[in-house]
């Protein structure tokens, strides 16, 4: 963006003043360029607040970067100390110093060995420099801390006369330089005055202590002929350096992604359209203290790493170890993920830096790692660091810069009361994407958790409250029970589940009952059938043996009717024979 | 006094021990240079006869000196000996201050 930026100056503002690349991160987003090439810049500062290793900075990078060769003259420390005393950053002044890229020379003044006995120059200084410059062909010079000539020679008149004649002289040479100046009182920025001779970049260091918390800032306080960043910039000095941010993101062009990420609870990307979160989006959990929202980041950050990809968990309040053996107890091993370095933990005390440090800091961390996911866990802790606007102002910088690197970030925040507010803390609801608040639900003597979905942009996500338990199996999320109580958690979800499952087995058995009931009265019924039907065969029975006795009555009348004939007229038993 | 000083460093004489021992860097000849190699030469023949050694250096013919004698100011006068080793800028026009330098003051 900034060299966009600059593009477009150039554009626009041919010819554009020429600039040196200081090679300090962020310093040159800031100055868009770097400071004036061939002029003195003056930095000053409050002693402590880093205006030696800037400028030493300046020269280092610009020797090994820029192949540009630098002089480095100190008047406060000797050389053997500075050396020491950037080791630790990494930088080997002594090889520098044999490969011809730097000079250093350490310019000793004793008031007290020096006698004032009429008129002087400091010609001197001038054939120092100008040796030492021509002999490594220096393009850059740091005067670290001129001022010292001050403290060791009475003669202002000369000094400022000479001073003068020195940045004209080195403005001829055409070396960049930074002359370094302790910041004096009143609304002077040094001591002596130096801005007076130096008036083409200033730029003020700044060292303050806020609520017992330091915090160094950086400010351009004027640059002649271009255009430059004006606000106050914090910045860090750590292994590798300064490091300056110019973090106030003036844009709102981010690139979106549609690409899901999954929370790590199926339960709750469900909720969440089935998918989960938006690649590069925010999240927000927020809830009251002991609802798991360590726990909700936790599995996020495990289901991450599960799918390969790089996890940065920043902890405010639980040291790593603490949370790996925590989470344990869940059943989300965390150790495996660091392990495999996919997961990254940063533990530390809000109260260690201030805000912005703690920005630049996890920005440097962030542009290390490139990580997928982040999660800081909680950002409530940072507001014992700054008020609420500043935690708030940080965060959108935070956000912004995640969101530019296309980075899905989870926040977990206390929310200090029982009555879920519907603003967070810090004020950052308004800003997140995904809102989960996890909330206690206190009823029937025992707390239980539920969980729903504040907001969720640019999705259709589920408006129900859930319960959400934790197991030593992991975390789900379980439907609330909706009774004519209202919603039921915990025991008495579980207590209703059983009654219902109660209700289910005393039907069952009302029915089984019916069931032998009818299966008796069938089986009366048969009976009684099968007594009827005997019954009635046997009057059947009755029937028919009246009708065989009446024929064999008949029969034999007839017999003996046919006997009785045959005995009283012989002749006509053939005839009835015949006819029969 | 200047008198008393001078007696042990007459005594010593032989041993070269107490031989004033001075170092002038100059620039060139510049107005300041010239003036304070005049002044210097002048004090000297005026305390010292005979009892000094005055080396003066052109800072613009060597300036890796520079470094080495953290010259910052000229001109620069260096008292190698007798210790303590003192160092005087200027054109040394302040005499008393350049005598009180070397020692030589009579205060």
């Amino acid at each position: 963006m900034t060299k966009d930026y600059i593009k477009e100056n150039i554009k626009y503002n041919q010819p554009q003043l020429p600039k040196t690349l200081t090679g300090i991160t962020g310093l040159d987003e800031i100055t868009e360029g770097g400071i004036p090439k061939g002029r003195p810049t003056l930095v000053c500062g409050e002693a402590g607040c880093g205006k030696t290793l800037l400028s030493l900075e300046f020269i280092v990078r610009g020797a090994i970067e820029f192949d540009e060769p630098g002089v480095f003259m100190a008047f406060e420390e000797k050389t053997e100390e500075l050396a020491m005393n950037v080791a630790s950053l990494g930088f080997d002044l002594n090889s520098l110093q044999a490969e011809n890229k730097l000079k250093l020379d350490y310019v000793h003044i004793d008031r007290s060995e020096i006698e004032e006995t009429g008129e002087y120059d400091l010609e001197g200084l001038f054939i120092r420099l100008g040796y030492a410059i021509d002999s490594i062909g220096a393009k850059r010079v740091v005067l670290d801390t001129i001022e010292s000539l001050f403290a060791g020679l009475t003669n202002q008149g000369i000094l400022r006369a000479e001073l003068r004649r020195l940045f004209n002289w080195l403005k001829v040479k055409g070396v960049t330089t930074i002359i370094t100046g302790e910041r004096g009182e009143g609304p002077s920025f040094t001591r002596q005055g130096l801005e007076e001779y130096v008036s083409d970049c200033v730029i003020l260091l700044d060292h303050r202590v806020v609520n017992q918390i330091s915090t160094r800032r950086l400010r351009i306080l004027k640059y002649r002929g271009s255009v430059h960043g004006t606000n106050e910039y914090p910045f860090l000095i750590d292994e590798d350096g300064i490091s300056v941010l110019p973090v106030t993101s003036l844009k709102l062009e981010k690139e979106v992604s549609t690409e899901r990420i999954s929370s790590g609870i199926p339960a709750l990307d469900k909720m969440l359209e089935g998918k989960g979160f938006f690649k590069g989006s925010s999240v927000l959990v927020s809830g009251t203290a002991g609802t798991g929202k360590t726990s909700i980041a936790a599995c996020f950050a495990n289901e991450t790493c599960n799918q390969k990809k790089r996890c940065l968990y920043f902890a405010f309040e639980e040291s790593p170890k603490q949370i790996i053996r925590n989470m344990q107890s869940i059943n989300v091993n965390l150790q495996k993920q660091v392990d495999e370095g996919l997961l990254q933990f940063h533990a530390m005390r809000p109260t260690l830096h201030g805000l912005e440090q703690h920005l630049v800091a996890m920005y440097k961390i962030i542009k290390n790692f490139k990580p997928t996911v982040v999660v800081l866990d909680p950002i409530t802790n940072l507001v014992t660091v700054g008020s609420v606007s500043e935690v708030k102002a940080m965060l959108i910088r935070l956000i912004d810069f995640l969101l530019d690197e296309q980075i899905t970030v989870m926040f977990t925040a206390l929310t200090l009361n029982n009555v879920v507010t519907e603003q967070t803390d810090e004020g950052v609801s308004s800003l997140v994407d995904t809102w989960l608040l996890v909330r206690d639900i206190e009823f029937n003597g025992e707390r239980n958790r539920g969980i729903y979905i504040m907001k969720s942009r640019g999705m259709k996500h589920s408006n129900q409250v859930r319960e959400f338990v934790i197991t030593d199996k992991g975390i789900d999320i379980v439907d609330v029970f909706l009774g004519p109580d209202g919603v039921l958690t915990g025991s008495a979800r579980e207590a209703q589940k059983l009654q219902e499952q109660t209700g289910e087995v005393i039907r069952k058995n009302s029915v089984s009952l019916k069931d032998r009931e009818i299966g008796r009265k069938r089986k009366i019924l048969e009976s009684k059938i099968a007594g009827l039907q005997s019954e009635f065969e046997s009057a059947e029975d009755e029937l028919n043996k009246i009708y065989v006795e009446e024929e064999l009555i008949k029969k034999v009348a007839e017999e003996n009717r046919q006997k009785m004939i045959m005995m009283r007229r012989g002749e006509n038993a053939s005839e009835n024979k015949n006819e029969k | 006094m200047t008198e008393s000083q001078q007696v042990p460093g007459n005594d010593n004489n032989l041993n070269k021990e107490n031989i004033y021992l001075l170092r002038l860097f100059v620039t060139g000849a510049t107005p300041n240079s010239t003036r304070a190699i005049a002044n210097l030469k002048e004090i000297c023949e005026l305390h010292l006869k005979g009892n000094y050694e005055l080396e003066i250096i052109d800072v613009y013919q060597q300036p890796t000196i520079a470094e080495g004698e953290q010259i910052i100011a000229l001109p620069l006068l260096i008292k190698k000996s007798p210790s303590p080793e003192r160092r005087l800028i200027g054109d040394m026009s302040d005499t008393q201050k350049v005598l009180r330098g070397l020692s030589l003051a009579a205060t």
